[in-house]
């Protein structure tokens, strides 16, 4: 009876590990494929990126951005980078202090003879 | 099985009662049942044999079998191994020291025909030559209508010369994928990137190949695949290298020079931020190599690293700093310069006139050829020789450029007195101006030996020692004040505290015999910040004259100088170089004193 059960059992876990094996291999080979299309699409970008790296590259030229500097010089004003361009610590003023909040005010339209609009 | 006794007392009465042997019986008995046993562990045996038998059978079977399939199948790249990036494959770009691209692949197509399945090769032929005016219709014409099975038209195409081919709408007309090598930046840096050319090829691929400059040196690197793309980058700056190809542009215009190039290094590290020779040329589409003349008349010849020549007075600050390290002078020695200072039936004079006796420092700054053969003289032959050895001037320079090797100095076959005499005023001895760069940075550094790399690398280099830091710092102290009071007085920044040395060489004729009298080759030869150096700067002209006086001027003082300033002010912003107000000159009276 024992012995029974025991073939029973190795006979059904055999059975088993066959279904497994079956379902991993076929997992396996989705994955494959899933892998190559990713490849594939990596590819894709890779070359998209190169061609916008270099047509960057290429509108960023040099000799292009000068070009443009001059065009556009009624607009944009750019020079080339000179040693004036450098700034003076000293020469930049402080922040100038915040007005203090006024704590009375004083109405001076009262004040203002004949009631006329403020100059100011 | 029911075991027998073999002797069961019962039995044995039985058989002696019927007059047989007992013992025989038993004997017998024992005899069967050995067969018995043997016959079955026999037939067990031969069962086992059968199994292993087959085993081994069906195991051969399967290997052999597995053989024969791999060995018929056709090959294919394992899937499934994720061992680095299958995908980039290409020839690895080249940047600059802040990533900025210098050279890239584009996919692109070439164009074949295959004349078989041409239905009206007439008409293919014109429409392809109204398509691409430089191909030749007869040429076409025959090639379609003869034998040839395949025929290249071009190697590369742009989307709409493509689009262009499509509408002929000839079967025979097949286009190819291709990668071409793009130069984005056009013309800027030509000599050193070089270019790209095709080697093997076939319709589905072609094999890019580097064929000058950084390209070809470093061509099996950047095709190796193991890099997985990862970039070349070089130590030049972009726009460095821009605005110094656009000043010297402009330099080389307005004083009528035939070339000129530069050399903009970093004192420390011997990177080169920038380095441009004019004429240059699109390496985009590189222009052919001359076959006939003179190379250097070519565009594509790289003026700073295979152009030797002869520099010139920008030599002397070499002797004088040898004499200091050797002890022989300190800046305020007097030296003797009344001329000419003859030697057999030379004669050597100073281009203007000069007092009869002037100290070490003054001969650099009022550049005193009589002065300095006098200190050479002091030195010798021997000594200038392993100086100017150590300092990188005898031998090519070991840049990272393919045409690096054909830059070797041209040396004197016998170092004689006269020739030690005259290489200590920068004649008889021809470097290129990266060879000036190298030996500058090297003597104004602190003194230590600086090798020229286009790569870029963050650290010092820990080179060989040439002269005391001392010497080094009197050395520069000199050279600023050839600028501030001497022949270069042109060549002051406000702010950058230049120093450096002209130099005015008469160009040597081509076929011997002498001298030409109005070409020469005008050099300066910079360091900036003097105090606290970090670059040098070379700046050559080939031939230049400035003619805005009465008669031209071609002095290193009225050409190189003011060119190497303008330079210096539009490039050292770039490099981040702040502008500092010179603190009175301290430091070098102190360091003079001692």
């Amino acid at each position: 009876m024992m012995r029974a059960v025991m073939y029973l059992m190795a006979a059904l876990s055999v059975m088993g590990l066959a279904f497994w094996a079956y379902q991993e291999n076929y997992a396996t080979q989705q994955a494959i494929k899933d892998v190559r299309r990713l490849h594939a699409q990596i590819g894709d970008a890779h070359e998209r990126l190169g061609m916008l790296r270099a047509e960057w590259a290429y509108l960023n030229r040099p000799d292009r951005l000068i070009d443009l500097a001059e065009i556009n010089f009624d607009r944009l004003g750019l020079l080339p980078l000179g040693p004036e361009a450098f700034g003076n610590i000293e020469s930049i003023v402080y922040p100038l202090p915040d007005i203090l909040p006024i704590t009375d005010p004083i109405d001076i339209r009262s004040v203002t003879p004949g009631g006329g609009e403020d100059p100011l | 099985m029911i075991r027998t006794p073999l002797r069961p007392l019962a039995r044995i009465l039985k058989a002696r009662e019927r007059g047989e042997d007992p013992g025989a019986i038993a004997a017998e008995n024992l005899r069967l049942r050995h067969e018995a046993i043997a016959d079955k562990s026999r037939a067990r045996a031969e069962g086992r044999l059968l199994v292993l038998g087959a085993f081994f059978a069906v195991a051969f079977l399967t290997i052999g079998l597995r053989m024969g399939t791999i060995a018929n199948s056709a090959p294919e790249e394992p899937r499934t191994a994720a061992t680095g990036n299958p995908i980039i494959g290409q020839r690895a770009d080249i940047v600059d020291r802040n990533g900025r691209i210098l050279a890239t692949n584009l996919e692109t197509h070439s164009l074949y025909a295959q004349p078989q399945h041409m239905i009206d090769p007439l008409r293919a032929a014109s429409e392809l030559k109204a398509i691409f005016p430089e191909l030749d219709e007869e040429r076409l014409i025959k090639d379609f209508t003869g034998k040839r099975k395949f025929v290249w038209i071009r190697r590369q195409l742009s989307p709409e010369q493509m689009q262009q081919v499509h509408d002929i709408g000839s079967p025979a007309l097949l286009f190819g994928p291709r990668e071409m090598r793009l130069y984005p930046n056009g013309p800027i840096a030509s000599h050193i990137l070089g270019g790209a050319s095709y080697g093997r090829e076939d319709v589905a691929s072609a094999e890019v190949i580097g064929v000058a400059g950084i390209e070809r040196n470093f061509d099996s690197l950047l095709r190796d695949p193991a890099n997985e793309g990862k970039p070349l980058q070089l130590s030049l700056d972009l726009s460095v290298q821009a605005a110094t190809e656009e000043v010297l542009d402009g330099g080389m215009k307005l004083l009528n020079a035939k070339g000129a190039a530069s050399v903009l290094m970093d004192i420390h590290t011997g990177e080169i931020i920038a380095m441009a020779s004019l004429p240059d040329f699109d390496p985009n589409n590189r222009p052919q190599v001359l076959l006939t003349g003179d190379q250097s008349d070519s565009p594509l010849f790289n003026r700073a690293v295979q152009g030797v020549y002869e520099l010139g007075s920008t030599f002397k600050i070499f002797a004088v700093a040898q004499a200091m390290e050797l002890g022989l002078l300190n800046p305020d020695t007097m030296i003797d310069t009344k001329g000419p200072l003859t030697w057999g039936r030379f004669r050597i004079r100073d281009s203007h006139y000069l007092p009869p006796s002037m100290s070490a420092t003054d001969i650099i700054v009022e550049s005193s050829n009589v002065g300095t053969g006098r200190i050479a003289m002091q030195i010798g032959g021997e000594r200038q020789r392993a100086f100017l050895t150590s300092l990188g001037l005898a031998e090519a320079t070991p840049v990272e450029l393919s045409e690096a090797p054909s830059g070797a100095p041209l040396l004197p076959k016998n170092w004689s007195e006269i020739s030690t005499m005259t290489i200590s005023f920068g004649h008889g001895i021809s470097d290129s101006p990266l060879h000036l760069a190298a030996a500058y940075s090297s003597l104004l550094n602190g003194g230590t030996r600086v090798l020229p790399t286009l790569l870029k690398s963050d650290t010092v280099q820990q080179g060989a020692r040439v002269v005391r830091p001392e010497v080094s710092a009197r050395a520069r102290s000199m050279l600023r004040q050839v600028v501030t009071r001497g022949t270069a007085s042109m060549g002051d920044v406000e702010g950058y505290r230049v120093g450096g040395k002209t130099g005015t060489a008469d160009k040597p004729k081509e076929n011997g015999g002498g001298y030409y009298d109005d070409k020469v080759i005008a050099t300066f030869a910079s360091v900036f910040p003097a105090d606290d150096p970090k670059y040098v700067l070379i700046v050559t002209l080939d031939e230049p004259s400035e003619n805005s006086g009465d008669k031209p001027r071609r002095t290193a003082g009225w050409t190189a100088v003011p060119v190497a300033a303008e330079m210096i002010r539009r490039v050292a912003p770039l490099l981040g170089l702040r502008p500092q107000i010179e603190v009175s000159d301290v430091a070098s009276v102190t360091l003079t004193s001692n």
